[in-house]
């Protein structure tokens, strides 16, 4: 049976990677994840999880322990945020190109210098193009759930997914959460029958080094070489699409529960004007298209759970019939503009889709986001000039 | 049981004709005789970015008959952390799992990631082939490189720096067994792997692997390098093991014979020592002096 | 239209803000609402470093996890506080201000459009023996006054909330916290309906 908790994001993170049952975590502290690995180190020392706890002395060392785990056929996890997770980043790589089935819990925090412990996406968008899925989470439900649906996705795929959430916002928010029972979690998720090293015939052997050329193996089979092996990892973290959309599908089945699969809508129906964004951003902005209804603006939202791969058709299908789109994003690509906004303008720009665009930078940091910031942005950007913009910057103009 | 002569050896090869490394390579020897010693049984070997990478081929053809998992330069002790846990929380049962990095991946950028999974201690043998530089990437400095020899990093003033003490390093994380080995002595290197593999927790086996290429020497004068390097104290063969010191070798014979031969012995027939002057060599000398006696004394310890 | 009640919670790192706050949403989960949600606005791990708890407790799922600027009610876990913080300057007109202290509303110059309700949770907490490492613990205790001052949540509830986090010999003491401070509590009334303004939004 499942149950009602009233719980952070980290512990639903935690509930979630022991009801995967996974078999090795490896995780180094950084605020605002470290909830997570405690409850995990908690739960196996009980022995309430017949897991191997790897107290790795970095985040360097434990996404290459978790690494090695996978390679030998194990089911694993990781977290992190912020700097641990830049930490992290060559290993990030090297989960996706060796075609391993990692999940990784990404609890968003802003990247110092100068530090901060609070919430942006800063962190996760700089692991943009390592090769990895990405999913945002908007409630403590939505991050439990996507860690279950992670482990079958990634495991079809074979590429690491990451779960963002909201540092503080939602991984400190105590909040209802529905926890389901193992035998549900089970029915969902088969048990990870290791695709690793030791079982031979699979390309994540990828045995020492790969030049470029395709090259002809000791029987004279040609084999890929390293672009080949590039362009399938595109096409594969491309064709993910797909599995994002049926794993959701499924897990409504059983679960009872759908989070949109790649995006999700809200008052998008008769919507004039859209607002775009992630995570709980996202979840606020619904309240600011209430707002501007109410304002008589007919404003809908869209929020972007997978990121990577980029829903570019599934968001331009939802944006055909708007006037206005306007992103709200916690990040920024330095000397251009946020990366949503900037990829979401290149997929409508290519569906030949000519809508008013506008990009908000908020929230860096943990500065506050509330409804009306969001309502005062839009609306500026609806009735005025489209631009870039950043969202409550004090003390200098935008 | 010692093993007393080469015609003890396992026959068997694991590493094939047609590996990469250069000719007369002092890895290809140390790895030859650990894998003679690591079977029969299951092996994993995690390799850091280095030589190792090389000599293990270029995909889809590999000259080991080795499962071998690549990882990056910094990670090598926590790839092993994590493959044994893999395989334990896996039921996998039975493997070797064997670390072997160069002295860069192992004095430097890997220490920490080292000095982790020693501290935990992980189930796994970490075997560093020391020759003295980043010899794939076509020698420079490391913190092993002897004070004195000339790289592409140290091109004219030569390394100021004495070698770092890396078996201190490694002893102070007390883990059942240290060894030093030499592929110049094959008969050792291959009784301490073998001691090793028998040993549970982190096992560190450092191996003094001349380079010819990287300290400029003829091919032929390999096996006399490597034996340069025990007899005057440079490198010293011997085995810690839960804590009991004991010279092993060469060493041991040198122990009641003395040191025949001088640091000048050593570094003349190297091009890297070919700036070295007067004084770096005195002090090249103490150095070896001064660790030759402190092994020596411990060796009559017994500590 | 939605029901939906702020509340911030003013305390000190170690001393219970969070644990009251969420022991609190727990209980108004019970009670029926849907959507309850308690977010901590603390830094690092810092004892005795101020800090704040917003809770949301609505009819609907809650959709903003921003900070609350106008609340319903301000809980006070430590009355010195009140000389650094304004906890009433945004709280709403009838709404409820707790805190934790042996004093009147005179003496802690309390004074607006809303109602006071104060309670001793620290000498509750002391006399039902809830002590750790020399810390008196009042994150069940401060939930008393709440409850005696407000319904918005029954006592009943928040009991079986403190219930189900502690056991043994814990549970019981942190019950008695909860009764002592409910029993001890005294209410200073703005207005003699209900001490919520349940304000629709």
């Amino acid at each position: 049976m499942s149950e009602v908790k009233i719980i952070t994001a980290n512990e639903a993170a935690a509930e979630a990677a022991a009801l995967c049952r996974v078999q090795v975590i490896a995780a180094y502290p950084i605020t605002p994840q470290t909830p997570v690995t405690e409850e995990l180190a908690a739960m196996v020392e009980r022995g309430d999880l017949k897991a191997e706890y790897l107290t790795v002395e970095s985040e360097h060392s434990a996404m290459a322990s978790i690494v090695g785990a996978s390679q030998v056929g194990a089911r694993v996890f990781t977290a992190s945020s912020a700097n641990g997770l830049l930490y992290m980043h060559e290993m990030l790589h090297w989960a996706a190109g060796s075609r391993l089935p990692v999940v990784l819990a990404c609890v968003n925090r802003g990247v110092g210098a100068p530090w901060t412990i609070l919430n942006d996406q800063q962190d996760s968008i700089s692991q943009r193009d390592t090769g990895w899925i990405q999913l945002y989470c908007r409630n403590n439900q939505e991050v439990l759930d996507t860690i279950i649906q992670a482990y079958r996705i990634a495991e079809q795929t074979l590429i690491p997914v990451m779960v963002c959430y909201d540092g503080f916002v939602l991984s400190h928010t105590n909040m209802p959460v529905e926890v389901p029972s193992q035998d549900e979690v089970d029915r969902f998720l088969p048990p990870w029958q290791g695709q690793g090293l030791l079982e031979s015939g699979r390309f994540v052997n990828l045995n020492p080094l790969i030049l470029s050329e395709p090259r002809p193996d000791a029987q004279g089979n040609l084999m890929p070489g390293y672009m080949e092996l590039r362009h399938r990892l595109h096409e594969d973290v491309l064709a993910s699409l797909a599995v994002i959309h049926h794993t959701d599908e499924e897990f409504q089945e059983i679960f009872g529960r759908s989070w949109g699969g790649l995006v999700w809508r809200y008052r998008m129906d008769d919507a004039e004007h859209a607002l775009v964004s992630m995570g709980s951003l996202a979840l606020e902005a619904t309240r600011a298209a209430d707002s501007l209804r109410v304002q008589g603006l007919r404003t809908g939202v869209i929020g972007v759970r997978a990121y990577r791969p980029f829903p570019a058709s599934a968001l331009v299908q939802a944006l055909a019939a708007v006037k206005t789109v306007t992103v709200f994003e916690k990040d920024v690509s330095y000397g251009y503009a946020g990366a949503l906004a900037t990829d979401l303008k290149a997929a409508l720009f290519d569906a030949g889709v000519s809508v008013k665009f506008s990009g908000f930078v908020a929230g860096l940091g943990g500065r506050d986001v509330a409804a009306g910031q969001i309502v005062q942005a839009a609306t500026d950007a609806i009735l005025n000039e489209p631009r870039y913009g950043w969202v409550d910057v004090r003390g200098s103009s935008t | 049981m010692a093993t007393k002569a080469a015609k003890e050896l396992p026959r068997e090869e694991h590493i094939l004709p047609g590996s990469r490394s250069c000719a007369a390579c002092g890895l290809m020897l140390t790895y030859r005789h650990a894998l003679k010693a690591l079977y029969p049984g299951k092996v994993i070997v995690t390799v850091p970015a280095s030589c190792m990478t090389v000599l293990h081929g270029v995909y889809p053809i590999t000259p080991v008959k080795v499962v071998c998992i690549n990882n990056t330069f910094a990670a090598t002790g926590a790839s092993a952390s994590g493959i044994v846990a893999g395989l334990k929380a896996t039921g996998k049962k039975g493997y070797t799992v064997v670390a072997f990095a160069g002295d860069g991946g192992t004095y430097d950028i890997g220490i920490q990631a080292l000095s982790g999974a020693l501290e935990r201690g992980t189930d796994f043998i970490y075997i560093c082939y020391d020759n003295e530089g980043y010899m794939n990437t076509g020698t420079q400095r490391s913190s092993a490189s002897p004070a004195g020899a000339i790289t592409t990093t140290t091109p004219i003033l030569s390394k100021l720096q004495q070698k770092k003490d890396m078996i201190a390093i490694v002893e102070a994380h007390r883990i059942p067994y240290i060894a030093t080995a030499s592929p110049s002595f094959p008969l050792d290197l291959y009784d301490k792997v073998r001691t090793a593999k028998e040993i549970r927790g982190p096992r560190y086996i450092e191996a003094h692997a001349p380079c010819p290429p990287g300290w400029g020497f003829p091919n032929k004068d390999l096996i006399k390098m490597g034996k340069l390097a025990v007899e005057t104290g440079l490198h010293v063969l011997f085995e810690i093991r839960e804590g009991k010191f004991g010279l092993t070798s060469w060493s041991l014979k040198l122990a009641s014979k003395g040191r025949k031969k001088t640091v000048a012995d050593y570094v003349k027939g190297q091009t890297r020592f070919r700036k070295i002057t007067a004084e770096q060599i005195d002090r090249l000398q103490s150095f070896a002096d001064e660790q030759w006696n402190y092994f020596l004394e411990r060796h009559e310890k017994g500590c | 239209m939605s029901e939906l009640y702020e509340i911030v919670w003013h305390g000190r790192g170690g001393q219970g803000a969070v644990t009251a706050a969420k022991l609190y949403t727990e209980a108004a989960y019970y009670q029926g609402f849907k959507g309850v949600s308690a977010k901590p606005t603390y830094f690092s791990e810092r004892r005795g470093a101020p800090v704040s708890v917003h809770t949301r407790i609505s009819s609907e799922p809650i959709r903003t996890y921003s900070n609350v600027t106008t609340p319903d009610m301000a809980v006070v876990l430590d009355d010195n506080l009140l000389e650094m913080v304004n906890v009433t300057a945004n709280l709403r007109e009838g709404g409820l201000l707790v805190v934790n202290s042996s004093l009147t509303p005179q003496d802690l110059g309390l004074s607006g459009p809303f109602t006071i309700a104060l309670a001793d949770a620290f000498h509750a907490s002391e006399a039902a023996e809830l002590i750790v490492e020399g810390n008196v613990l009042i994150s069940t205790s401060i939930l008393g006054p709440l409850a005696a001052a407000s319904h918005l949540v029954s006592l009943e509830n928040i009991q079986r909330a403190v219930a189900g986090k502690f056991a043994g010999k814990a549970k019981d003491r942190n019950l008695k916290a909860l009764k002592l401070a409910f029993e001890a509590t005294r209410v200073f009334r703005r207005k003699p309906a209900d001490a919520v303004s349940a304000s629709a939004r």
